[in-house]
């Protein structure tokens, strides 16, 4: 309650962010082209992170939101993260 | 509720609500995980039946969207109420366009016989048929979300039109385009991993 | 209900201290509708308090019907198909229905915004949505039951393959627990944001009543762990209608991965039924000792703990499905690190008594009961974590009577304490306490002697949700049935008890007990808007010097 502000993002620095991210899309898709190896997975991920932390940051604002959503998103995604790799300890040690 | 809204509070509640979004589609991408591991070729042949072009465009589409969510909110903070009505109405439109390409590409699949439990997928060997099982699955729940967006938006977009939504009172929109934008979040993944993998 | 109405005295209070009984909250709502449409958390906890009777006396004779079927070699008082669809019912009733909302729902809803000295939770809309969904989901189990080819034989984990092929009605079975676990998902989101923002100004996070703590720890599970279990059980039906084969290891699936899906939620989720229960007695335990809680930090951050931990340790129910020794291994390691965030609460609550000032009531007498049951449901929980016994006890009565000690042991004797420990503050009624006692024990005893011959028959290797078994087994069964009677008639005991106070009508004050959290500052029932003025906060939430300095006064009235 205490900072009722209202984050105002100009159309211009919107505009800026989409076009990092269709930029971003151009490059996983070209990527894609190409085979890396073992790498196919980590980049294509590597680069959809990069796209999904600037819609969190920007368009989803939460780079100007408080301390708890921060943290709890965070701790979301620290979850997931488990959920995924403790399967593994079954099913890459079968 | 006598006091003022508390605005940071209302966010604090939808952002548990996308939480909970986010670890609904977190155990399929469990089971996506675990699959890719045991059947990595069958995913790419899976992948290559998929079209990369409408993917590409349907990635786009959803992105601009996002972007004219987001700015339709700005609109709203400057009380431009026009532009923010025609903002939330392109965004609806991109959600259509993104659902008819859905339609025709899901329709292209079926007539390939691939659509879950088909014959074609039984020939074809286990991990072809999880691929197209957790694809369809996947998307199709995607879908649903989309779906679920557009009503929240056309809700919002009502209480734009009516006034209700004003400058300092927009949480509903706002929290629409949380949902929209998770939406949004959730095809990034879910592009590379169903159309990009080689 | 309407005994209360009819009969509140409100000539005792000015209009403002009026009972929220005694005022309907919207105006123009009138008779059920300032029930059924209220946005009050007290009277939507009332709502939630007669649903769950309803359901956990409907759970507790259909579990005492399987207990009277086993006591005697071969067909009693039920064919088999009927026993499976009876305790899958018994299973999904006092799981989804009983134990996870029942001390949230009830209690929670009743006593945390009052606890943080707020007027309401923070979405008192929303909450009235999660009544309607608890509702919709009971009321979409019971249609389960009379539609389509039976209630679902599958028991509670719904474990593909049988889940996917039996001709039973799994579909909508499956439907109630999605529905319910929204309730629960929305309850959680209602709580968590309810402590963030609506706690009154003074009141910093350590001072915090722990019963709230608690709420808020389990509050985190149930929104991150519940929409697994949610998309588990669409997979379910997805896999019945449309045949995709994601669990058909025939077409590439793993039946295996079902399990972690459903064990991800489900073993974080008995965290979800266990925390509110400890949240109950840590509030109970200092009242009746007039005595500091022991370890006020130390039980916040094992109840985080817990929350914690236990969201990773879901496959230690997987040891003998043929995953591999490594996720064994690991698991059985990370289970016992739970154990000690458990074990830090149970000593807090017996130091907290030790040389305390000891007043003993009926909310204490079931308090105490926890204790030992939950002890004695958490230690054999080790011998079940340990990846060597459990091979041995795997699915046999071993397991029942382990888990019948924490979630009924603990969680049930938890709901029975805070029952009596909330009745007064909730209806402004005391209960006799004569009746109360003879109930508690009656139930504790047959509870011991219900479960202790299951420990044994495990040990033996009877295997669990079996019909009939072999001669050697007879005696322990005859004796656990013998012991199930006596615990449901001491239950019922109780809630009669309880149901007399609207009988007898002896007023309770407002804090009967002489607590020091928020909810015992308000009158009995409380009023509509819980505080007419900002609330006073202790800088220790348990403080008891001025409890003791008015005792000691009265004293020397006397």
């Amino acid at each position: 309650m205490e900072e009722e502000q209202e984050h105002q993002l100009s159309y211009r620095f919107l505009a800026l962010i989409l076009g990092g991210l269709v930029v971003l899309t151009a490059v996983t898709v070209g990527v894609s082209y190409v085979d890396w190896g073992f790498l196919n997975v980590p980049i294509s991920l590597f680069v959809a992170s990069c796209k999904a932390t600037l819609v969190l940051l920007f368009f989803m604002h939460i780079k100007y939101e408080g301390l708890a959503i921060k943290v709890s998103f965070i701790s979301t995604v620290i979850f997931l993260a488990i959920m995924i790799s403790f399967t593994f300890w079954d099913v890459a040690f079968r | 509720m006598e006091k003022a809204i508390d605005k940071t509070g209302v966010r604090i509640g939808m952002w548990i609500f996308l939480y909970s979004e986010i670890i609904l589609f977190g155990g399929l991408f469990v089971l996506y995980a675990v699959y890719f591991h045991n059947f990595p070729e069958d995913f790419a042949t899976g992948g290559k039946e998929l079209n990369r072009i409408i993917g590409t465009i349907n990635t786009l589409v959803l992105l601009i969207s996002s972007f004219t969510v987001a700015a339709s909110i700005t609109a709203v903070q400057r009380q431009k109420t026009g532009q923010a009505i025609a903002l939330i109405l392109f965004s609806l439109g991109c959600g259509l366009l993104f659902l008819v390409n859905k339609y025709f590409e899901w329709g292209a699949k079926f007539a390939h016989g691939l659509y879950p439990n088909s014959d074609r997928l039984y020939e074809e060997g286990p991990g072809f048929n999880i691929f197209f099982g957790l694809y369809y699955t996947i998307t199709g729940l995607h879908g649903l979300h989309v779906i679920i967006g557009m009503i929240l938006l056309s809700i919002s977009l009502v209480l734009v039109i009516r006034g209700r939504v004003t400058a300092q009172r927009f949480a509903m929109l706002e929290n629409s385009g949380l949902y929209w934008h998770l939406v949004d979040l959730i095809w990034i993944y879910v592009f590379p991993l169903f159309y990009l993998v080689l | 209900m309407s005994t209360v109405t009819e009969h509140r005295d409100s000539q005792h209070f000015p209009a403002e201290h009026a009972s929220f009984f005694a005022t309907t909250s919207p105006p123009g709502q009138k008779g059920i509708w300032a029930w059924l449409l209220t946005h009050d958390h007290k009277r939507l906890a009332l709502m939630y308090l007669w649903a769950v009777f309803f359901w956990l006396t409907l759970a507790l004779l259909l579990g005492l019907a399987l207990r009277v079927e086993l006591m005697a070699i071969g067909e009693t008082i039920m064919p088999a198909d009927v026993y499976n669809a009876v305790f899958t019912l018994h299973g999904v009733i006092m799981i989804f229905l009983f134990v996870i909302p029942a001390i949230p729902a009830i209690f929670g809803n009743f006593m945390l915004p009052i606890q943080i000295g707020a007027d309401d939770v923070f979405f008192p809309r929303l909450n009235l949505l999660s009544w309607y969904l608890y509702m919709l989901g009971g009321a979409v189990a019971i249609v389960s039951l009379f539609t389509g080819d039976g209630f679902a034989d599958t028991g509670w984990t719904f474990y593909v393959p049988f889940s996917v092929t039996t001709e039973t009605n799994v579909s909508l079975t499956v439907s109630a627990a999605f529905i319910l676990g929204m309730s629960s998902l929305l309850t959680g989101l209602n709580f968590v944001t309810t402590v963030h923002r609506m706690r009154v100004k003074d009141m910093g996070w350590l001072q915090i009543p722990l019963f709230t703590w608690s709420l808020y720890a389990t509050a985190w599970v149930q929104i991150l762990a519940t929409p697994v279990v949610s998309i588990t059980l669409v997979l379910v039906v997805l896999e019945r209608f449309l045949n995709i084969g994601l669990f058909d290891p025939d077409r590439g699936g793993d039946p295996l991965l079902y399990q972690h899906l459903f064990w991800m939620y489900s073993h974080p989720a008995v965290y979800i039924m266990i925390l509110p229960g400890m949240g109950v007695i840590s509030e109970i335990i200092p009242v009746f000792s007039r005595k500091a809680i022991f370890g006020y930090k130390g039980i916040v951050v094992s109840s985080l703990a817990i929350a914690i931990a236990g969201s990773l340790v879901w496959a230690h129910h997987m040891y003998t499905s043929g995953m591999s020794d490594v996720s064994v291994f690991v698991f059985s390691l990370l289970t016992f690190l739970v154990a000690i965030p458990s074990a830090i609460k149970v000593f807090s609550w017996v130091s907290t008594m030790y040389k305390g000032s000891i007043l003993m009531t009926p909310p204490l007498l079931l308090a105490l009961v926890f204790i030992y049951l939950f002890t004695v449901g958490g230690l054999t929980g080790l011998v079940i974590g340990a990846a060597g016994t459990n091979i041995h006890v795997h699915d046999t009565h071993f397991i029942v009577a382990h888990f019948h000690f924490t979630m009924f042991g603990g969680t049930g004797f938890a709901f029975f304490a805070a029952l009596h420990f909330w009745w007064p503050k909730m209806f402004g009624l005391m209960y006799n306490f004569k009746r109360a006692y003879l109930g508690a024990i009656l139930a504790t005893v047959g509870f011991i002697f219900h479960y202790v011959p299951m420990f044994i028959l495990g040990m033996q290797g009877m295997p669990r949700r079996y019909f009939d078994y072999l001669p050697q087994f007879e005696t322990g069964n005859f004796l656990a049935g013998f012991g199930g009677i006596l615990l449901v008639a001491g239950i019922l005991l109780m809630f009669v008890n309880l149901w007399l106070s609207f009988v007898s009508r002896e007023r309770a004050e407002g804090d009967p007990w002489g607590g020091t959290t928020l909810e015992w500052a308000v009158p009995s029932p409380p009023p509509v808007h819980n505080f007419i003025d900002v609330p006073r906060i202790l800088d220790y939430p348990y403080d008891f010097s001025e409890v003791l300095r008015r005792a000691a006064e009265r004293e020397k009235g006397n």
